[in-house]
């Protein structure tokens, strides 16, 4: 696979998105588009799968295949698709209320499956597309649409979720962070197995803007201000964490994927049942 | 286990082994009673034909990983019963609207909710119609015997290719769990035919065209084939683009109610016994046409001149063969396990004026041929 340049992956003809000015979407999508140049993918062997949301339009920007499903089941969805065709390449675009929210439980066996996919999961601490409302990732005391008197409930922290589950490979990129969230998308394509990036994202027009961040431009320093490179939060303590996104890679291991196992275990019953 | 092999086996082994017969090589499920052989069957029988089985973390998944698959150009199919057939819903609409082949099995048990899970029950009649939100087409065949457990599991497999849908194997646990002997016989090269591959060049593909006519349904190629596409469960232009112009959202949903409607002679069935010159027709499907079958035979060697239409077609319901049979005789009996569903759609097509009558059986057991016999005599005096 050779490196290819990264608008060959983005379909103009769709652009300019329907996303707001400043929202922090636009920056995943060409870090993917970018992790599939990087990668040379044939488009034709690439698939995105998206669930619903603002983030789940975006694989109608991306010149791949594309399924846009339903709220929540993008794995699910994707896990067919996949297991049916090995040869795909398959990269799921989740929101925080999509894929770790309603989708929780499609999560987690994802990640303990093991089906050879790289989800991608914009974690803007919301949900944007319905007006604001709070989700699975909402950090306690936010305002939200629906938590006006200060969120009581605590969030999951995805990374954490997701090694705990058995994903191979788990990563925290930002939209902060310049070229670093494509390398990590790239590097989960490339991982055989189950592999999941959070992109800690924005949603200026309803998350930042109740709590306290009146532009685009102030939600992404404050971002910036509260992400901490995970060497870095290694020597910090849980109190100078809190409130904070530690960036890195919190998984990298080899673990054989389901359809690898699947496919040899039965190639091996095969042989058996052959006559010798 | 092909060919003109005779087996005693059951309605649910009949039914994974019709999958496997068909061609089909992805099984997505979540186990539960009276359907769970069915999942048994496929772990077992799939791996030694190339295919894949893998049990989901619930039936939303397992529906979803379904409609994946056969995007990805595999045959593929799930089954449940009640409880996890409401839970499949929302992704079966998924399917309608994404114009998705597959195959969903319910054998249905008793309900609502947990209901009664060994108990046989017809209950899922409109819910095989109308389960999922909004306006739109269905496939729905419903097995007498072990026999058309196996065989219309192959049809249904057909009919979701050629028509690009999603197709409901309606069962019932007493279908599912009877044994019989049954001929797992091939399937005919039509029925196993490979979808067919669109014609045009990749740039010109448009996954969801439309033939005003619904005769030529455009072909769905694999994904990670030369024909680079997007499948939507959102409203979409031809491209698989938003779509949300009002003259465009009404030309789909016609759309998805068209293409079957306008293709009921390729997929309506139904069977007739002793219909020719009876007075008094019994209506039914399942395994309420069995105690028909079995009344009506007692009724004619009594001297009741009284005939069976069995539907095998439940979606479409077959409005021109229960019309035909309506403006021949005198009354019509509809036995059913519910609160006459079916019935309703007899009434709907009564321009006779003939008294129908239900009978209605809810309690997790079936209808003994005496009461329909019953029922035909009533309807005689
Ligand atoms: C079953 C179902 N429930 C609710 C919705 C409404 N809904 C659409 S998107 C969404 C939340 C999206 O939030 P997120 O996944 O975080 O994506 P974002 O818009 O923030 O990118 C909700 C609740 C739906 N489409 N389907
Ligand atoms: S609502 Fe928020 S997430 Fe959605 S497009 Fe606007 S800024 Fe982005
Ligand atoms: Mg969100």
């Amino acid at each position: 696979m050779t490196a290819r340049d990264c608008r060959e992956y983005l379909a103009e003809n769709r652009l300019p998105t329907i996303w707001c000015p400043g929202c922090g979407n636009g920056l995943v999508l060409k870090a993917i588009a970018g992790a599939f140049a990087d990668l040379g993918l044939d488009r034709r062997k690439t698939a995105a799968v998206s669930g619903i949301g603002c983030w789940g339009w975006a694989d109608d920007y991306l010149a791949v295949n594309a399924f846009h499903g339903t709220h929540g089941r993008a794995l699910a969805f994707a896990t067919g698709i996949k297991l049916a065709n090995p040869e795909l390449t398959v990269v799921v675009l989740m929101g925080d209320g999509d894929g770790a929210t309603i989708g929780g439980n499609h999560l987690i066996h994802a990640a303990r499956r093991n089906v050879d996919l790289t989800a991608v999961v914009v974690n803007n601490y919301n949900y944007g597309m319905t007006g604001g409302q709070y989700s699975g990732t909402t950090p306690r005391g936010s305002i939200t649409s629906t938590s006006p008197l200060g969120h009581v409930e605590d969030s999951f922290d995805l990374c954490a979720l997701t090694a705990a589950a058995g994903a191979p490979f788990v990563a925290r990129g930002s939209v902060c962070g310049g070229e670093n969230l494509r390398v990590l998308i790239r590097r989960g394509l490339e991982h055989r197995g189950f592999s999941f990036v959070e992109a800690a994202s924005v949603c200026p027009t309803h998350f930042s803007r109740r709590n306290g961040l009146r532009t685009p431009a102030e939600a992404f320093s404050w971002l910036r201000d509260h992400s901490v490179p995970r060497e870095r939060a290694a020597g910090m303590t849980e109190e100078e964490l809190r409130g904070k996104q530690v960036l890195g890679v919190f998984a990298d291991h080899q673990s054989e994927d389901y359809g690898t196992r699947y496919r040899k275990a039965a190639a091996a019953l095969r042989r058996e049942e052959e006559p010798s | 286990m092909t060919g003109l092999a005779q087996v005693f086996t059951s309605g649910n082994e009949a039914i994974a082994e019709g999958a496997v017969a068909a061609g089909a090589s992805f099984y997505a499920g979540y186990p539960i009673t009276p359907s769970s052989e069915i999942a048994e069957t496929a772990a077992r029988r799939l791996p030694e034909t190339g295919g894949m089985y893998v049990q989901m973390e619930d039936e939303l998944s397992s529906m979803a990983a379904i409609v994946g698959a056969s995007v990805s150009g595999a045959r593929a199919f799930t089954a449940t019963s009640g409880p996890g057939f409401s839970l499949m819903q929302e992704n079966l609409g998924m399917a309608v609207m994404g114009e998705i082949p597959c195959v969903v099995v319910n054998v249905q048990r008793s309900g609502p909710s947990t209901g009664m899970a060994t108990k046989p029950a017809q209950g899922d009649v409109m819910q095989a119609r109308w389960g999922t939100h909004g306006d739109h087409g269905i496939i729905t065949l419903a097995p007498s015997s072990v026999q058309d457990c196996y065989d219309f599991t192959i049809r249904a497999f057909s009919l979701a290719d050629r028509f690009r849908t999603p197709v409901i194997l309606l069962a019932d646990a007493a279908v599912a769990k009877l044994k019989e002997n049954v001929r797992f016989r091939s399937p005919t090269p039509e029925e196993r035919a490979p979808r067919p591959l669109p014609n045009c060049p990749p740039e010109a593909y448009r996954p969801f065209a439309v033939d005003p006519e619904e005769k030529v349904i455009t072909p769905l190629p694999p994904f990670g084939s030369d024909y680079i596409f997007r499948v939507t469960g959102s409203m979409h232009d031809e491209t698989g683009g938003q779509g949300a112009s009002p003259a465009n959202a009404d030309r789909v949903i016609r759309h998805l109610a068209g293409k079957i409607e306008k293709n009921r002679d390729a997929i309506v069935r139904v069977r007739r016994f002793f219909l020719d010159d009876a007075d008094l027709a019994v209506i039914a499907f399942g395994c309420s046409a069995r105690s028909a079958r079995a009344a009506v035979r007692e009724a004619r060697r009594q001297g009741i001149p009284a005939g069976l239409l069995e539907l095998t077609t439940l979606w479409p319901f077959p409005d021109d063969d229960v019309r035909d049979v309506l403006s021949r005789v005198r009354g019509a009996v509809v036995p059913e396990l519910n609160l006459g569903q079916a019935a309703g759609e007899v009434r709907r097509l009564n321009d006779f004026g003939i008294p129908v009558r239900g009978i209605s059986r809810v309690d997790g057991t079936l209808i003994p041929p005496g009461d329909i016999l019953s029922a035909l005599r009533e309807a005689r005096s």
